[in-house]
């Protein structure tokens, strides 16, 4: 993907992430919502999540996810690119983010689910990797438990198996050809046949080329081996430091890493979990009221003030980084104060990258749609043009 | 469990119709050449019929699956609408956007692991607030198998015990967790009592399942299950364990033929006569009047079966090309090549014997003095699962089925996206209602109200979960 053409520092402003997980990030959350954890599974809770998300001015949602409960106080999810698919249309700029697993999953299924992802949102699917090493969900699908290094391995097979279903239709094989009879031209149809290390799949996808052409692939730094994100297997990744004064300088060394973003490299975005002062009370006490119950036990950077003192931190990495996933520790508290106070403050700034209506993920990492990789050299050099929507979109 | 009422064994008509659409997105029955056509992918298309099924009352919005491009002699075919979204994806993307509507995936046993399928049809129940479905399919053959890590192929009977054991641990995953499971409020102890949680251990030949499921039961217990396979080991799967058949019957007499068999295999596995619903695969041609819709169905067959379709079906069947013959003129004098892989892969035609097929077909097609196109278009109208004529005319038909209870619905694939539905809401849903054979109003919120399903008991099978 050599055709990116985003400068950096990105002269457009950086980008804002929400993780939606239940009742917030800290396995406590719950204890604060009246209803109980009953609501988190309500598809009302989850509309009216997307839609504050959306109007505070995020642009984009995570939604987390994983083959077993990683919190033994939070132990349901609803499946998370389902309910991205969910927050689809009812939202219009937010980008939809799911954590999908690639260890104990089907890549093929996988492929199919994120490109659908990407037809009902209209070109505003993500994906967010995560390889599970979790042994309970190898024991939940019958499969032998894979360790450490292979995960590296099993997480960029079925990154490139995706990647090639999604090139598998280049972007006009539905011609629709009245006189010849022909709905497809199945010389605009590819095998992708993968054969990795484990297992095989032939393709073609079985759903047209997505409106993205490619969805923006994020994984958390450090699961792909450096020499798979240079191949380009992600289009960022997620970047953790144990105190959100060290986020800077984990920035820093990832640039050094990593190529730049005009030669293709991936965005870096931050990870930072934050209590804030509300409701009358300090960030301290809250944080002390919900640990009392379950300590939050975290190695992500966290950020405990004032909505200020936030809004100055995140200022300062958005100078830096692409952009910056905030943890709420409970969902509608961090929430109020973040589209109240912190999110304007750094939108007068100009530290945020405008939010247009309909834009793609793609555009809002400034990434512009390739070409498919079957596709002719002549077809090629017609149809890279920077930021187009798909046929479909 | 019914230890005080015994299932009944006579079956009871409803005198009721329900109508559920299926949005094809895979066929040669989409009209894909007309100028009015719309796109089979844009979610416009899915929310344009989703949201008219929803106006004319339907109680499901169905959406059928295929794990591997049809081919056609070793390429993917090229005439017929093809491409679509993942079923349970673009479902849940609907459940945001209706109340009432069933919304049912259609997904394979095959090429799916029991405790993954089961977590994600839990949460399109959830999130559709109990109105979801799950239609199991077993297709399966070596060919798809390539798309997939655990790749496989199972022979018939295998496939539908693999297919069995496969939802029955499905139903125990729904009904793993008690009422009253996750923590009314925030002062209880934990979030969930892991008391009221049982772990599923399943050590099948096929597959391993050793689970604590995540999720609670919907509103309407778990989702509603149809079946869609006519073979009688398929026939005996649904009496067992669906809710609702997806049939290919909808003539009235093989209705009613079909009907009786069911309700026979219904009653031998213990169940109620009334337990499994049918609805048929049916496809509706109408007009203000009978000529009109008679010439609306002229138009529809020709462009559902142009020149190159007549000609790409004889090949699937010939195993080799046939372009040299004219579509206008005779069938072909030449012989079939007889090989497994010849046909068109994904037709769900296997095992035919290639050369005597030809040659019964030559001579029907001389005998009636039928062109190539016109043959095909007779084998291919779906003259059996058709309706056509006038509003009022159809309406009296279906009352029929609904008098005797030949069925308990009918499924209908729109042959135009994404109008399709336009003049059956508008006209015929009228007239059923008028003769009183259908709900003026969704009976209830969740699918199972809406069917005339009672919630399911708990697996009479699983212990309490303290014990
Ligand atoms: C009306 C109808 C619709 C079907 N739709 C699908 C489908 O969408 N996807 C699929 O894989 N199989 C589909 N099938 C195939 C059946 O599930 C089944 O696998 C096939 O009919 C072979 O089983 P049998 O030998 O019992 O008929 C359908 C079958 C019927 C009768």
């Amino acid at each position: 993907m050599t055709d990116t053409q985003t400068p950096f520092p990105p002269e457009r402003g950086g980008l804002l992430l929400l993780d939606l997980d239940g009742s917030g990030a800290h396995p406590a959350a719950w204890r604060l919502d009246p209803a109980g954890p009953a609501r988190s599974l309500l598809p009302q809770r989850l509309r009216e999540t997307v839609l504050a998300a959306e109007s505070a001015g995020f642009h984009a949602a995570t939604f987390s996810d994983g083959p077993t409960p990683r919190n033994p106080s939070a132990a349901a999810h609803l499946d998370a690119l389902q309910r991205a698919a969910f927050a689809a249309p009812v939202t219009r700029s937010l980008a939809l983010i799911p954590e999908v697993d690639t260890v104990y999953t089907e890549p093929f299924h996988v492929g199919t689910q994120l490109a659908s992802l990407d037809y009902v949102s209209l070109g505003r699917a993500g994906w967010l990797v995560a390889a599970s090493a979790d042994a309970a969900a190898a024991a939940a699908v019958g499969r032998e438990h894979v360790a450490a290094p292979a995960l590296a391995d099993e997480a960029a097979d079925a990154i490139e198996v995706s990647r090639r279903l999604w090139d598998s239709w280049e972007d006009d094989a539905v011609i629709r050809d009245v006189p010849s009879g022909r709905y497809l031209d199945v010389d605009k149809l590819h095998y992708a046949d993968f054969a990795g290390r484990n297992y095989s799949v032939k393709g073609p996808a079985i759903i047209p080329r997505p409106p993205q052409g490619q969805l923006p692939v994020l994984a958390p730094a450090g699961l792909l081996a450096p020499e798979q994100v240079a191949a380009g297997a992600v289009d960022g990744l997620l970047l953790s430091a144990p105190a959100p004064g060290l986020l800077a300088a984990e920035v820093t060394a990832a640039r050094a890493q990593n190529q730049p973003r005009v030669a293709g490299g991936p965005a870096l975005i931050v990870e930072l979990d934050i209590v804030l002062d509300a409701r009358g009370q300090s960030a301290s006490d809250r944080l002390a009221a919900l640990d009392a119950y379950t300590p939050w036990q975290e190695t992500r950077a966290r950020f405990t003030g004032t909505a200020a003192e936030l809004a100055d931190l995140l200022a300062e990495l958005l100078l830096v980084t692409d952009g910056v996933r905030l943890h709420p520790a409970v969902l509608d508290v961090e929430l109020e104060e973040l589209a109240r106070l912190v999110l304007p403050a750094l939108r007068l700034r100009g530290l945020l990258a405008p939010i247009h209506p309909d834009a793609t993920f793609r555009e809002q990492l400034g990434l512009s749609r390739p070409p498919s990789r079957y596709a002719d050299a002549v077809t090629r050099a017609t149809t890279a043009v920077p930021s187009t929507r798909g046929a479909n979109a | 469990m019914s230890e005080q009422t015994e299932p009944a064994t006579t079956f009871v008509p409803s005198g009721r119709l329900q109508l559920g659409v299926f949005f094809q997105g895979v066929n040669s029955g989409t009209v894909w050449k007309a100028a009015e056509s719309g796109s089979q992918t844009d979610f416009e298309s899915f929310r344009r019929i989703a949201q008219t099924a929803e106006r004319g009352l339907f109680a499901a919005f169905f959406l059928g699956e295929g794990l591997r491009l049809r081919e056609h002699l070793g390429r993917p075919h090229a005439l017929d609408v093809a491409g679509r979204p993942d079923a349970q994806t673009m479902l849940a993307a609907l459940a945001a956007i209706t109340s009432r509507i069933g919304l049912v995936a259609t997904q394979n046993t095959t090429y799916n692991d029991p405790a993954d399928l089961a977590h994600r049809l839990s949460t399109l129940d959830l999130l559709s607030g109990g109105r979801a479905a799950w239609n199991v399919v077993t297709t399966d053959n070596a060919w798809t198998g390539a798309n997939f890590r655990r790749g496989g192929y199972l022979d018939h009977a295998d496939r539908y015990r693999h297919a069995e054991a496969f939802v029955q641990t499905a139903k125990e995953i729904w009904d793993s967790w008690d009422e009253g499971a996750l923590a009314a409020s925030g002062t209880d102890e934990t979030w969930v009592d892991r008391a009221a949680l049982r772990p599923i251990h399943h050590n099948g030949r096929h597959y391993t399942v050793d689970y604590l499921p995540r999720l609670p039961r919907s509103p309407q217990h778990h989702p509603v299950l149809f079946q869609a396979g006519d073979s009688p080991e398929g026939r005996n799967f649904a009496a067992r364990q669906a809710d609702v058949i997806f049939s290919a019957h909808p003539q009235y007499d093989d209705a009613l033929q079909f009907r009786s068999d069911i309700v026979a295999r219904t009653v031998a596995a213990g169940r109620g006569a009334n337990d499994v619903k049918i609805m048929p695969a049916s496809e509706f041609i109408l007009g203000a009047t009978s000529k009109e819709a008679q010439d609306k169905k002229a138009w529809v067959r020709s462009l559902q079966i142009g020149p190159q379709q007549a000609i790409a079906y004889l090949e699937q069947f010939w195993g080799r090309e046939l372009s040299a013959y004219d579509p206008d003129g005779p069938l072909p004098d030449i012989d079939p090549v007889v090989e497994e892989t010849s046909e068109t892969r994904g037709s769900g035609f296997h095992g035919a014997k290639a050369r005597e097929l030809a040659s019964t077909w030559r001579s029907e097609a001389a005998e009636k003095g039928l062109t190539i196109r016109q043959f095909v278009s007779a084998r291919t109208s779906r003259g059996d699962a058709t309706f056509t004529g006038s509003y009022t005319e159809v309406a009296d038909r279906l009352q029929q089925y609904a008098v005797t209870g030949a069925v308990d619905g009918f499924n209908i694939s729109p042959w135009l996206i994404p109008t399709g539905l336009d003049d059956i809401v508008n006209h015929l849903v009228p007239a059923l209602q008028e003769r009183g054979v259908y709900p003026t109003e969704y009976e209830g919120s969740t699918l199972r109200d809406n069917l005339g399903l009672a919630n399911p008991a708990r697996l009479p099978t699983l212990s309490p979960a303290s014990a």
